[in-house]
């Protein structure tokens, strides 16, 4: 019996033992793109720890993005909530709709502060402000590029340094570059455009090229019907069907990069979050553009923002303000971009010495942030997940030609509006 | 006091059975009556609502569809082929431990782990199939996971490759139970290998049929871990199951209500099946 008293004992005071004035943040962040970084987000939380003593910061790895809202959102209904945390910057309405997160405006007082608020690149802060207070502060972010490869571009007699301006330039290239084996069997295509996993984002790409946004700024109405937007889907499953460039059916967004680099695929549009992975395995030169254009060019952004959770006290907001004014530091800003490929989230972080020097070597690292000029926020509405999930199945439904594009968009519009109607 | 006694054995497991089993499932059952709560829209009783609401949600009828195609596809090739290789590697063959180890190995991959494998396999162009189907048919690329129309298939071929092994398992362990006489017996008394199998193995390897056959179905509508590597259940929920759409129901879309309500089905099918798989099929089963 004894032993066991000794243990509880020693459990209690371990318990106990860190009620010093140490503010301890917790914040759990998911990565959803390749490579170690779980090892350079501890670093952080560590250099940090050290240059602001009194402030502890506990980072969790929690999956990927729905897995990290499942947990942050579980341990708060647990009562042992986080302070802060980087979700989807789309789950904004719905966390706004639960009650649990507080803006960032709130806590930010002096006047530094406040334009601390206010250094980011427009675009992505879109997905982040909602009735005109800041809710999301971006971190982990990206656009939809496209990729080249120039060794394809050479063999079909194409420019290798010019990539397509427009989607009849594309279509045309892309018709070039297919290539075919003796048997008539496709060997190259000419460009793939991924339709899984997150098939609206790529067609919010689409759409405006084609004019225009898919939801309203209040997240509560959709523009599925429209007849440009009609016409975007009618584009992408043309690609297909019409001018036999891309695959039909859907294309695998987990396979699509090693395709490109296998040289199975001449063009592909993908996350900028890849670029690091793409030049580590490519083994031709390949190019990096912003989207082609139809009316405008466009694209949205992604990826994950910081929130503040309600449950909080004053002085956890205080050392969660001054944690993420750290790591969105112009130099930690740019040593994140390098580290992942995600773009730097303030224009600041261009000018550092060591993004210039990475850019110079390296000039694919800086086209996704001469596209924000274009760029668009991510699809999100109120009842998100289902909002979003119509929108999926009528671009895969349209491309795998099972629904014309109006039928299958038509009647997701009907759906969106049916949900969507209490929130207006 | 014997009572008191019994009672006392029994507690832990019913505990932890009402506690992990029952409890949730009542819970569940009463959560179903009501609608989802936000902080603008509280939770409020709706009786059948949510269950009127599933009747006409074509989403619920393509995966519960989808689902029973899955379990046909799956239940009887998987037994079928684990019974042959059970049989097989009973024999006394060269390297049998290897051969043994062979068939077992996709049991204990996990199952992320082996749908990143078969993504790779169905990949168009690069993928291991249709590299074959170029080199041995000439046939061109297909789009195999790309296509509703052999989506679903290739899932169920994936699942029986990995569940096939497991079932071996227990074949090879009840057929190793046979007595070798029986087999000595019908040696002597000339009967073909066929005809020993169909009268004599067969009806013996029964009771592990049931087992097997139980466990298949249930596996059958539990196992989703693929599709969020493979397809997410697209396209078009062409591969999507039951409880694939569950959890998206729940996790993605929030609403906890209406995932109570698709679980409730789910549970009344599984309960079901397993019902009529102890009633009937016990009839033809002989246990010794």
């Amino acid at each position: 019996m004894r032993p066991l008293f000794a243990l509880l004992a020693a459990a209690l005071l371990a318990a106990t033992a860190p009620a010093r004035a140490d503010t301890e943040l917790t914040f759990y962040y998911p990565i959803a793109v390749g490579g170690p970084l779980t090892k350079v987000i501890d670093g952080y939380a560590r250099d940090f720890e050290k240059e602001n003593p009194g402030i502890k910061i506990n980072p969790i790895y929690a999956g990927n993005y729905d897995d990290a809202r499942i947990k942050a959102l579980a341990a708060l209904k647990a009562g042992q909530p986080a302070q802060i945390s980087v979700l989807y910057s789309i789950d904004l309405y719905e966390l706004i709709e639960q009650d649990v997160i507080v803006p960032w405006d709130d806590v930010a007082s002096t006047a530094e502060e406040k334009a601390w608020l206010k250094a980011f690149y427009p675009s992505l802060m879109m997905n982040g402000i909602y009735k005109g207070k800041v809710y999301g502060i971006p971190f982990q972010r990206s656009t939809i590029v496209l990729y080249w490869n120039k060794d394809a571009f050479k063999q079909a007699g194409l420019n290798p340094e010019q990539p397509p301006a427009n989607w009849k330039e594309m279509a045309q290239m892309a018709g070039k570059l297919v290539q075919k084996d003796a048997g008539g069997n496709v060997t190259r295509w000419g460009v793939m455009v991924p339709s899984t996993g997150y098939p609206y984002w790529m067609f919010q790409a689409f759409a405006r090229q084609n004019g225009h946004d898919l939801m309203n700024k209040d997240g509560n109405r959709t523009n599925y019907g429209n007849p440009d937007v009609i016409a975007a889907l009618q584009y992408w499953r043309d690609l297909g069907a019409k001018h036999k460039v891309m695959p039909e059916g859907t294309v695998e967004w987990g396979t699509l990069r090693q395709q490109f680099t296998e040289g199975k695929t001449a063009m592909m549009w993908h996350t900028t979050g890849n670029l690091t992975a793409v030049k580590n395995s490519a083994k031709f030169p390949f190019g990096v553009a912003m989207l082609p254009a139809s009316k405008q060019r466009g694209s949205p952004t992604g990826g994950g923002n910081f929130y503040m959770f309600k449950k909080t006290t004053p002085e956890e907001r205080k050392a969660a303000l001054t944690f993420v004014k750290w790591m969105t530091t112009p130099e930690r800003a740019a040593d994140w971009s390098m580290a992942t490929g995600y773009v730097a989230v303030r224009p600041e972080a261009y000018d550092t010495a060591a993004l210039k020097a990475y850019a110079k070597d390296f000039p694919q690292a800086v086209v996704a942030r001469d596209q924000f000029k274009y760029a668009t926020a991510e699809l999100a509405t109120f009842q998100t997940g289902r909002v979003r999930k119509l929108l999926d199945d009528a671009i895969q439904a349209a491309l795998t030609g099972q629904k014309t594009p109006a039928a299958a968009l038509k009647a997701a519009q009907g759906e969106a509006d049916r949900l969507l109607k209490p929130y207006r | 006091m014997r009572h008191v006694y019994g009672w006392l054995l029994l507690t832990p497991a019913a505990l932890l059975l009402v506690g992990f089993t029952h409890f949730p499932a009542a819970a569940t059952l009463f959560d179903s009556l009501f609608s989802t709560g936000t902080v603008v829209r509280p939770s409020r009783f709706v009786a059948l609502g949510n269950y009127a609401a599933l009747a006409d949600d074509p989403i619920f009828w393509q995966v519960l569809g989808n689902n029973l195609w899955f379990a046909l596809g799956t239940i009887p090739t998987s037994m079928a082929i684990a019974m042959l290789m059970a049989i097989w590697v009973n024999d006394r063959l060269p390297a049998r431990a290897l051969v043994r180890m062979a068939y077992f190995t996709p049991t204990v991959l996990p199952m992320i782990a082996v749908a990143n494998l078969w993504l790779f396999f169905y990949t168009p162009q690069i993928g291991l199939l249709d590299q074959l189907n170029a080199w041995l048919l000439g046939a061109p690329s297909h789009n195999w996971l790309g296509d509703p129309a052999t989506v679903l298939a290739c899932t169920m071929v994936m699942v029986v490759w990995k569940e096939a092994g497991f079932f071996m398992i227990f074949y090879l362990a009840a057929l190793q139970s046979l007595p070798p006489e029986l087999e000595e017996a019908a040696k002597m008394e000339g009967s073909s290998r066929w005809y020993f199998f169909r009268r004599v193995t067969f009806p013996l390897l029964m009771p592990t049929t049931l087992f097997v056959l139980v466990n298949a179905t249930i596996n059958s509508f539990k196992l989703v871990d693929h599709l969020f590597i493979l397809t997410k259940g697209g396209p078009d929920n062409a591969s999507s199951l039951l409880l694939y759409y569950i959890y998206q129901v729940a996790f993605s879309f929030f609403d906890t209500a209406y995932a109570s309500t698709l679980t409730v089905i789910l549970l009344l099918l599984l309960a079901g099946l397993a019902l009529v798989q102890f009633q009937l099929v016990e009839r033809r089963v002989h246990y010794r």
